[in-house]
């Protein structure tokens, strides 16, 4: 599904390199956690694979499906299958969360050649979702994201994703912020959408959120590469132990 | 006594004289009126104001204003549906009035009768100096409305004052006087098909404790030069909202000339401008506040497209009775292309001592985080740009709670952007 092969990337504006060869394969139905200390790169990687153009691939390559992604923008790249949950999801003024979610519905089935949506349908699936995550449907006549509390931007990335369907799921530190409760029904909303043609990447600074959502593999992110891999243990090991151990072995 | 030197006059300035001299018999009015006129006309005698006059330094009149075509009487038109569902539609022609009928209890005549009898004469003449757009308006008026709406009356329906043009010389103006605790909207609309000279003059009266909407749409095509101004008194305990839409016009400037007289008296302006192709659109507000306790707001978002320039000059004076006045004005625009340019001129005059008063100004490009944000959904950049666009100045229409009044506005954005998007 996901295949990173030796992804370099800077920050377009300075130079400054953040990923220095990252490896990583995830397969269809496979939920993968990326682990690491801060600054590590952890966040860069997901802007990476979403096509952010704050980021610069200078060498390497991202292989979504089999095709390289890298010439895509991030429409495109969103249309093909691939969603980032925000770790900050932004706040947009004056575009209704409905109307957002109904453009970029149609967007994305327009792009796959699928015929648009009707508002009746479009209403239902949006209802039956935010029911499921325990939202209030009033809280998507607000605009994008504005005035949502922290776990309510968390559970309107997951609503979208819901909504998308997308066969690549990046979720960028969606335990930051929530509380136990919240954290539970985000859990449960990701836990659903686990399917064995649809791959998932948790990155979390956390061991927490994967006693939610159990992964299937969990690498360390360090100083902008996999340092290492491994099974669900490793989380635990890094939990019961920090990250000092894995580095060290890796330095 | 001063000795000018005579600075040759434009063609322009030459056309709008001569119009004069061939007009000035037939213009409706009596002799009050017509003395108004002469005087409006010694005004224009000393030229139209150049970017050294700092009311209009960036809105070079002589310069822009290069032609003035002559008055049509042959071109015609016919009124136009009303922006808001069953709104009164009082259609100006062409600078005729068409008389409607309108609820009974309004008092409803035509700027001609009104000169005729010599109730209007004094509304002629210059607010200020430097007050162009009223000279030019003095001088050729021929037609409009004044309307009355009585004490306490709670006006359902929208009135719409319909100033539609079909080229050549237009002048026309509009007196509205709500009485005490009157309730009611009414849409001052500036459009038409021709490559005219519209000068609009609308003069508001808000009286005790009434609440009015007044909204001016202008949509002018492309070749029409448009001189709009609106006069506002607003008495104790009123509210007035003022919502100006620019969206179209090769040359526009929209004076707002606000007294908040009344103590406790409240004003809101908000105005979205959209500016493209090479258009030249100025909004230039003059607000007093002239009594204690009183509120106001005022946003202005501009979108600037092509080779479009836009300015706003926002000039609000303090008196030193208006203590306790709260005024917040805030200018944004969000610059589409390197080829076009606004400027904002913020003047606060303070005379009182415990007020509060700010102003902020901007001018940027979308917001790179939102556009990705967007893109990262799957919606594509063009649409995005739109979407947040659109979202700019939506914020400011939504401010209006007014339902239907907001869909209309909205329905107004969405076909400008199909068109200049």
């Amino acid at each position: 599904m996901l295949e990173i092969k030796n992804l370099h990337a800077r920050i377009a504006e300075d130079g400054t390199e953040i990923l220095r060869g990252v490896d990583l394969n995830v397969k269809p139905g496979e939920v993968a956690a990326i682990m690491g200390p801060n600054g590590s790169g952890k966040s860069t990687l997901s802007y990476v694979l979403a096509g952010r153009d704050d980021y610069e691939v200078t060498e390497g390559d991202i292989l979504f499906k089999g095709q390289s992604v890298l010439e895509m923008d991030p429409a495109e790249r969103a249309a093909a299958g691939i969603f980032l949950a925000f770790q900050y999801p932004m706040e947009i003024p004056g575009v209704a969360t409905m109307e957002f979610l109904k453009v970029a519905m149609n967007a994305q089935r327009k792009a796959r050649g699928e015929e648009e949506l009707k508002i009746p349908e479009l209403m239902k699936r949006v209802r039956t979702a935010a029911e499921e995550l325990n939202m209030d449907m009033g809280m998507l006549k607000r605009p994008l994201n504005v005035g949502f509390s922290g776990g309510e931007k968390k559970r309107a990335e997951i609503l979208q994703m819901k909504l998308l369907e997308p066969s690549l799921c990046v979720l960028d530190e969606t335990d930051s912020g929530l509380d136990i409760d919240a954290l539970k029904i985000v859990a449960d909303g990701v836990n659903a959408l686990r399917s064995p043609d649809r791959a998932i990447v948790v990155i979390t600074h956390y061991q927490r959120l994967l006693d939610y959502i159990v992964p299937d593999s969990v690498h360390v992110l360090y100083k902008g590469r996999v340092v290492k891999s491994g099974e669900k243990d490793l989380a635990l090991e890094l939990e019961k132990n920090g990250y000092a151990g894995v580095i060290g072995e890796a330095a | 006594m001063n000795m000018q030197l005579q600075v040759r006059r434009t063609a322009a300035e030459e056309t709008l004289l001569a119009s004069f001299s061939e007009r000035a018999a037939s213009l409706p009015g009596d002799a009050a009126a017509a003395e108004r006129r002469a005087q409006a006309v010694e005004v224009l005698k000393n030229g139209l104001p150049s970017r050294k006059v700092e009311s209009w330094h960036y809105t070079d009149l002589r310069r822009l204003l290069s032609s003035v075509p002559d008055f049509d009487p042959s071109a015609h038109a016919e009124p136009r549906a009303a922006l808001l569902p069953g709104s009164v539609v009082l259609p100006v022609v062409n600078g005729i009035a068409k008389l409607t009928d309108v609820p009974a209890d309004i008092s409803v005549a035509s700027i001609t009768n009104e000169l005729a009898d010599g109730s209007f004469a004094s509304h002629l003449g210059l607010a200020d100096t430097d007050d162009t757009v009223g000279a030019i308006n003095s001088a050729f008026v021929t037609d409009g409305f004044a309307l009355d709406i009585p004490a306490g009356r709670v006006l359902e329906q929208p009135i719409e004052l319909q100033n539609l043009q079909a080229g050549g010389q237009v002048h026309t103006r509009f007196a509205v006087r709500a009485g005490e605790g009157a309730k009611a909207t009414i849409v001052e609309r500036q459009l038409g098909d021709g490559d005219a000279l519209v000068s609009s003059v609308s003069h508001l009266e808000v009286g005790e404790g009434a609440e009015i909407l007044w909204l001016i749409i202008q949509e002018q095509p492309d070749g029409a030069r448009h001189l709009g101004q609106i006069n506002v008194k607003i008495a104790k305990d009123a509210k007035l909202t003022l919502f100006v839409m620019n969206a179209g016009g090769k040359l526009v400037r929209q004076e707002l000339r606000v007294c908040v007289e009344g103590e406790g008296a409240e004003f809101r302006l908000r105005s979205v401008n959209l500016l493209a192709g090479d258009t030249h659109c100025d909004v230039t507000m003059v607000l007093d506040h002239a009594a204690p306790h009183t509120v106001s707001t005022e946003t202005i978002r501009n979108v600037v497209a092509d080779k479009a320039e836009g300015a706003f000059q926002g000039q609000i004076r303090v008196a030193r009775e208006a203590q306790k006045t709260d005024a917040k004005m805030a200018c944004n625009t969000l610059l589409l292309s390197d080829e076009g340019g606004f400027s904002t001129k913020p003047e606060l005059e303070i005379f009182a001592d415990d007020v509060a008063c700010g102003h902020g100004a901007t001018v940027t490009d979308i917001e790179p985080a939102h556009l990705f944000y967007l893109m990262a959904r799957g919606i594509d950049e063009k649409t995005a740009r739109g979407l947040l666009v659109r979202a700019f100045l939506a914020e400011v229409i939504e401010e209006l709670e007014d339902e239907a009044v907001v869909e209309v506005l909205e329905e107004k954005l969405a076909a400008w952007f199909a068109t200049h998007g």
